[in-house]
């Protein structure tokens, strides 16, 4: 094969989103020589998409916060789930995060005596996050990119990862992927990696996330030997737009039912007061007087039950469209029209302004939402170490959305923007010590970069084969439908099934044209990846014989606190198929527990 | 890499038995050279432009190269020009097009074309790195850094550019001007200028570097930036026009000069100086 243009660095990270960026500058400020490599150009990654804000207990708004209340938040959001050394870690750390952006040029709304300004999400005990207007991830994402340039990090844009490369140890020392601009490969070698390439969204039929979001560093996790961790776990957004069809699964920020929006069916009937579980009962109010009254005072009063956690709140929604009482196009309203003025709602919510009037010619100043749940989210990613984000794989290391373990059962609003800014550092730094301890430029296994490379071309080679984007369609509607918001035993394995045929049908695509910026041959590429984490995914959706969180069986809808809530579920690449594991979940120190017994 | 969901009922629902077709005229090429191809497809309410793009690729052009990601208007990839106006296709409902004729889809006249309505816009990433970074003042005591909200409020609004490029794509001193590109920064990058000028803690005085290095003094204000702005930024007015304004109270502007003894503002940093601070400079000095 001819000659493939070859980087080294002590550094590598795929994704340029926050985790990435914000890994990139840690990397690089500790001295380490870094490149970040990403699927599109610089500044669009998903983080753009994050709106709400990020959630740090710094008790500007309520001085009664601090990072106790948050980890507790955190856990009780996850169902408990959670690593608690990451979710310590985490509400430890977030405010520092966030004040280090702001040194770097990030302008966070004020309170009135100037400081940065918090705001109430669903599941935080107290008003929380730091946000700009609801285009908090725009800014977050902006101020890294900057901080990037001035650290003069290099970055290959436009450029798909689709192998890890490793040496005969099994060590990861680099990476093999292909420019989008002209298809030609390139080859990375690395001291250290960091997979920070966000979600899976993309395997599902009705999402918030962009073309990007493939699970293509869970895979490549995956496929270097590393376990994933409790993949079952997908967070469905309570709101997200369904109507006009073309935005249907865009998302409509939290920071709506955080400033006062409530839900309400065809009936009006605020019908959330239905559905308040009894392990919030003591924290949520159950008349509208009540909740009403929280926004103003938090101490006397109790959160109206649109805050509790998103997948209550999703749940809630489906309940309510399947009994009948839904929306025209099969969703429910979303008011804030009637809930505060119209100045207030473009000023606190201009993006959300600018998206229904766009989109879906609708006012919402002067009428209602119509939302459903769209899959925006996976908790579950590639097991890490919760202090240095090492997975289990030597020279690899994860952050961001891509990892799991944070977020347990379920992801608070908020948490991923602080996650993803607290544990991108931590994997930089980690990262590059690790490059440090390790001398001369990575060997790289020449015939490993020769034969993925013919594996990759190998679609180009069949004549009137699949088309890649019926594939992909084929294989979000099985996901969308088999394990979607409420899964059972025979559609999960009816779906375990199904993807086994559509990864023999991978084989069958043929791509047209030629290699210059195809994007028929990136999604066959990106399909590689879907198939393979989607199966993680119901593998450990099928063993998972409760109802937690992201995961809720209908076969089982109860949670079994004994025996699945001390569990987690591991998935790994074995010789011929992916296979399953459980192991038990790490135990929370005596001095953390307490701070759940004094809750109740 | 393909559309979002297009629900199977809005085709039964909305189109009944009468199906409307619409023509998109795509330009299709490369640095080589291209066409306008037109392709015919059933019109489906509620579709936005970059959906009816993703139909001609899913299902008559898999290999169409088109940008994108976020589908909302929020990540500025899928900036093209639609019958000849610059605009995001996610943001162009087909509803506010005349469809009783072709509708054409070409790629931003700025840039060199990759492919087909890919542009390679790397000269945004190549002047970005020329933009001198913040530099805050010292933190209160309490380690808090203190700024009312109406005093970031202009910073806010420039900030929230998601980079689409359009603006620098209309801006004329570019857009027929390729000889400028070299000393012409363009709309988007004089604004974030403007927007480090105007943070109330920012130390460093890029007055004159606008005009020396970043070329401000091109710019005639004829709007066109601000007009295809899809955040809708008042780039001219509340970026350039003020901008202009400071510099030309460093330049030449004899009571600015008083106002800067009585302010005891130092003089205006001259643009040489603030260039070893960009990214560029910094890089510069550690070949040399």
């Amino acid at each position: 094969m001819n000659e493939i243009e070859t980087h080294y660095f002590d550094v590598l990270i795929i994704g340029a989103g926050g985790a990435g960026l914000r890994a990139a500058v840690e990397a690089s400020a500790m001295g380490a020589k870094t490149a970040v490599v990403c699927k599109s150009l610089l500044g669009k990654a998903h983080t753009v998409m994050a709106e709400g804000g990020v959630a740090a207990a710094m008790g500007n708004v309520w001085p009664e916060d601090n990072w106790k209340v948050h980890f507790r938040d955190t856990m009780r959001g996850g169902k408990m789930l959670n690593n608690w050394r990451m979710a310590q870690l985490h509400a430890q750390e977030s405010p520092d995060r966030v004040l280090e952006l702001e040194e770097w040029g990030a302008l966070f709304d004020r309170t009135p005596d100037g400081r940065i300004l918090q705001r109430d999400f669903g599941g935080h005990r107290y008003a929380r996050l730091a946000h700009v207007g609801d285009r908090t991830g725009l800014e977050l994402l902006r101020t890294l990119q900057h901080r990037s340039v001035d650290q003069d990090i290099e970055v290959f844009m436009e450029c798909k990862i689709f192998r890890l490369l490793t040496d005969e140890s099994g060590k990861v020392n680099g990476a093999l992927g292909l420019w989008r601009e002209n298809g030609k490969f390139i080859a990375f070698g690395a001291k250290s990696v960091i997979i920070c390439s966000g979600g899976v969204g993309k395997t599902w039929k009705i999402t918030s996330n962009s073309w990007e979001s493939t699970g293509d560093g869970q895979a490549l996790a995956l496929w270097a030997g590393a376990d994933l961790i409790d993949m079952e776990f997908l967070q469905f957004h309570p709101t997200g737009m369904i109507w006009p069809p073309s935005a249907r699964g865009l998302l409509v920020t939290e920071a709506v039912r955080g400033d006062g929006g409530i839900l309400k069916n065809k009936d009006q009937v605020r019908f959330m007061f239905n559905y308040i579980p009894e392990f919030y009962a003591k924290e949520t109010a159950d008349t509208i007087e009540e909740g009403d009254q929280w926004y103003g005072n938090k101490k006397d009063f109790r959160r109206p039950p649109e805050l509790l956690p998103r997948d209550e709140v999703a749940r809630a929604i489906n309940s309510e469209v399947k009994a009948g009482r839904g929306s025209p196009h099969g969703g429910v309203y979303l008011d804030i029209y009637s809930r505060r003025t119209p100045e207030d709602i473009q000023k606190r919510l201009p993006s959300m302004y600018h998206q229904f009037k766009e989109l879906a010619d609708v006012d919402i100043t002067k009428e209602p939402m119509e939302i459903g749940p769209t899959c925006h989210y996976i908790m579950g990613g590639i097991r890490v170490d919760a202090d240095t984000a090492a997975t289990t794989v030597e020279g690899l290391f994860a952050a961001g959305e891509a990892a799991g373990g944070m977020h347990g059962a379920n992801r608070l609003g908020g948490n991923s923007l602080s996650d993803l800014l607290v544990f991108g550092r931590r994997a930089g730094k980690s990262a590059a010590e690790y490059a440090s301890e390790h001398q001369g430029d990575a060997q790289l296994n020449m015939s490993l970069i020769s034969d993925y490379s013919k594996h990759a071309l190998s679609f180009f080679d069949k004549e009137n084969g699949l088309n890649p984007y019926s594939l992909h369609h084929e294989l979000q509607d099985t996901m969308q439908s088999l394990v979607g918001i409420i899964r059972t035993e025979s559609e999960l394995l009816e779906a375990k099934e199904r993807l086994s045929v559509l990864k023999e049908k991978l084989q069958d695509i043929s791509v047209e044209g030629n290699r210059q910026f195809n994007p028929g041959w990136h999604l066959a590429l990106d399909l590689q990846s879907m198939l393979d984490v989607a199966t993680c995914t119901t593998l450990s959706a099928i063993e998972r014989k409760e109802s937690r969180g992201g995961h809720t069986r209908d076969d089982y809808p109860q949670s079994d606190h004994d025996y699945f809530g001390k569990i987690n579920m591991i998935t790994k690449q074995g010789n011929d198929e992916i296979t399953l594991r459980k192991e038990d979940l790490p135990i929370m120190p005596d001095e953390l527990k307490i701070l759940f017994e004094e809750g109740k | 890499m393909e559309e979002q969901d297009k629900t199977d009922n809005s085709v039964d629902v909305e189109q009944g038995n009468n199906p409307k077709k619409i023509t998109v005229s795509i330009w299709r090429g490369n640095s080589d050279g291209g066409q306008f191809v037109d392709y015919v497809l059933d019109y489906i309410e509620g579709e936005v432009m970059l959906d009816v793009v993703h139909r001609v690729q899913s299902e008559q052009v898999p290999d169409l190269g088109v940008r994108w990601n976020c589908k909302a208007g929020k990540c500025g990839s899928c900036s093209s020009e639609i019958n000849g106006k610059p605009s995001l296709m996610c943001m162009t409902r087909m509803s506010t097009l005349d469809i009783s004729r072709p509708i054409t889809v070409s790629p931003m006249r700025t840039f060199p074309i990759i492919k087909d309505l890919v542009t390679d816009v790397s000269f945004n990433f190549e002047v970005a790195k020329k933009i001198p970074a913040l530099k805050l003042k010292a933190r209160e005591k309490d380690g808090t850094y203190r700024m009312q909200q109406a005093d970031i409020e202009r910073g806010q609004e420039f900030r929230k550019c998601i980079e689409c490029f359009l603006c620098q794509n209309v801006c004329h001193v570019i857009r027929d001007h390729e000889e400028n590109k070299t000393a012409f920064a363009g709309p988007r990058f004089l604004m974030r200028i403007a927007e480090l000028e105007m943070h109330p803690l920012d130390t460093l005085d890029r007055r004159r570097y606008a005009f020396d290095a970043m070329g401000l003094g091109y710019c005639n204000i004829t709007k066109c930036c601000t007009e295809v702005c899809p955040e809708h930024i008042h780039i001219t007015d509340n970026a350039l026009i003020p901008l202009k304004e400071r510099v030309v109270d460093a330049r030449f502007d004899p009571v600015a000069k008083l106002g800067r003894t009585i302010l005891r503002k130092p003089k205006p940093t001259p643009a040489s100086e603030i260039a070893k601070l960009t990214p560029a400079g910094k890089a510069n000095a550690k070949s040399d």
